[in-house]
């Protein structure tokens, strides 16, 4: 092997280098505008080189209500989590240890609820919501967040489950044990993997959503990316600002992404090669 | 024996989880079915008038709509083969052996674009696209390319950032199917030809095809929902030259406020969606 390899290594690592400028510029240069001043971050050609400065997040922050934005965020990104994962993880133990009439046909139905376009329910949505005066309510987007990460936290929990030995089920019921607690007591615990990547997931897209949040939100219940948006009316653009608040919303994916960086491909191609 | 358990025990697993979808996902459906056979215009809520199958008559006659769709299948089948080439080649220079540290690196760095929030890479691509301060016409050697104000510039843009977004994602899974290949067969095999197009033929793409399976399908229903990214950056401009589906949809129910018709376009593109799934599903799923 070793000799194999001898002429290719150079152009092995002028690729892998080129991958990872390609993937983190972005990040560097959305970074350092944030801590570029105003009339910096409109300098022609862009500065590589400026002092940077924190005014940026001080004023997005403090001053335009980014803060608030990052808090409504923050809120229905967990509820819904917190309500995919409760929902979810008796329907994932129902389809991974029960057998019933129209199981396929539920499993498929889940599946298509990641391909059909937000747009479609955001619709009628808007105008239910309206109805029932829901409109810059957290809870509705709580509630319409439910149609993408209930279906993820079942496919990811009902295939841990189905990787827990039936053996376990079995001695529980002998004792007399409910399947209720079977599913707490026994496998829940050894599902707790799924379930933790599956609430990461379900945290991410919830986090990420914009066009619910456009739609759905006017200013109590406003998203930070809805926010982000809003700085783009006009013609001044704050580009500093815009690219602080940016940051914000993407460092917390950034870690939870990378946390789950192993589950990620699986995650996301789950349901898909079912 | 196994598995048998009272229905009643299986509805309280599954009903909560089946009622909420049901009420959050098929009653708004079916609510936009009912709507687009009205005259739906949230101007004039005083008027909403039944007006059967008009609205997907004109719907299925406006050509301005079968452009969006068009848009949106061109950007599929530009951005995807680009998404694939590129992904290939990236989980073929990762699956090589020696440089551990430094692969690592970059499959970490991977993760970067997949996880970054759809509307930020739009508004990442306003700073960096700009004609005047954006870095990219920088790097390009100090030229003075209009990115997002000329149609074809601004399309091209969008390209650029869906395949940047989504390579890495194409690449990791590519990456997990090489990694199934039997060691001793690949090997076997490498002793026998020198050609390694052979090799990626003959041995590795059989474990490679769940995963473009799962490429194709899921960037197929991604770029019909592309939204995000495309609002933040351009909004459809300049004209109509980057308005995809999603887009056109929002801008009829939203900003021209005739739901009707918006929901209309909204239940043909589900019927879209539905049927490309199920062709996928019977091609595929025998295949494989």
């Amino acid at each position: 092997m070793a000799t194999r390899t001898h002429k290719p290594l150079w152009g092995q690592i002028i690729l892998l280098t080129l991958i990872m400028l390609v993937c983190v510029f972005p990040f560097y240069w959305m970074v350092t505008t944030s801590l570029k001043t105003h009339i910096v971050a409109l300098q022609s050609p862009p500065a590589w080189i400026f002092e940077p400065t924190l005014n940026n997040y001080r004023e997005a922050l403090f001053e335009d209500g980014v803060l608030r934005t990052l808090a409504n965020s923050l809120i229905i990104a967990i509820s819904t989590t917190v309500l995919a994962v409760l929902l979810g993880v008796p329907a994932a133990f129902a389809l991974a240890r029960f057998e019933f009439r129209g199981k396929k046909d539920l499993w498929f139905w889940f599946i298509t609820n990641r391909m059909v376009s937000p747009i479609v329910l955001a619709l009628p949505f808007f105008l239910i919501a309206r109805n029932l005066g829901l409109l810059d309510k957290h809870i509705t987007l709580v509630l319409i967040y439910l149609t993408f990460n209930l279906p993820i936290v079942i496919w990811i929990v009902t295939d841990q489950f189905r990787g827990i030995p039936y053996d376990l089920d079995e001695a529980a019921r002998l004792e007399g044990a409910s399947q209720f607690t079977i599913m707490t007591k026994i496998c829940l615990p050894l599902a707790m993997p799924g379930v933790a990547v599956s609430s990461i997931f379900a945290f991410i897209f919830s986090w990420n959503e914009l066009m619910f949040g456009l739609i759905l939100t006017r200013s109590e219940a406003k998203t930070a990316p809805a926010m982000a948006v809003s700085f783009m009316e006009g013609y001044n653009l704050p580009y500093g600002k815009i690219m602080a608040t940016s940051t914000l919303i993407v460092i917390p994916v950034l870690i939870f992404a990378l946390l789950a960086s192993k589950q990620l491909v699986r995650g996301l191609t789950m349901g898909a090669v079912k | 024996m196994r598995g048998q358990v009272s229905r009643k025990t299986i509805f309280g697993f599954i009903g909560p989880a089946v009622i909420s979808l049901a009420l959050v996902g098929i009653a708004p459906l079916l609510y936009a079915a009912w709507t687009s056979l009205h005259f739906f215009n949230l101007t004039k809520l005083r008027q909403v008038e039944f007006i059967g199958l008009k609205n997907y008559w004109t719907v299925l006659t406006d050509e301005v709509f079968w452009q969006a769709m068009g848009r949106t299948f061109f950007l599929l089948a530009t951005a995807l083969p680009l998404q694939l080439i590129f992904g290939m080649m990236i989980a073929l220079v990762l699956h090589q052996p020696g440089l551990t540290l430094l692969k690592t690196l970059a499959r970490l760095s991977l993760v970067l674009p997949m996880a970054t929030t759809y509307a930020v890479v739009g508004l990442l691509g306003q700073v960096m696209f700009n004609q005047k301060f954006g870095v990219i016409n920088q790097l390009m050697g100090g030229a003075n390319i209009n990115w997002i104000g000329d149609p074809q510039n601004a399309f091209a843009m969008i390209i650029f950032w869906d395949v940047w977004q989504w390579t890495p994602f194409v690449a990791l899974v590519l990456l997990a199917g090489l990694t199934m290949v039997p060691g001793e067969v690949e090997e076997a095999a490498r002793l026998e030809t020198k050609s390694r197009w052979t090799v990626l033929r003959y041995v590795q793409l059989p474990f490679l095809l769940p995963g473009l399976v799962a490429v194709l399908i899921l960037r197929t229903a991604d770029t019909l929902k592309l939204f995000d990214m495309v609002f933040t950056l351009t909004r459809g401009g300049p004209g109509a030259s980057t308005e995809f589906i999603s887009l056109m949809i929002q801008r009829v129910g939203f900003r021209g406020f005739d739901q009707g018709l918006a929901s209309a376009q909204a239940i043909i593109l589900l019927i879209i969606t539905i049927v490309l799934a199920q062709i996928y599903i019977r091609v595929f799923y025998k295949e494989v």
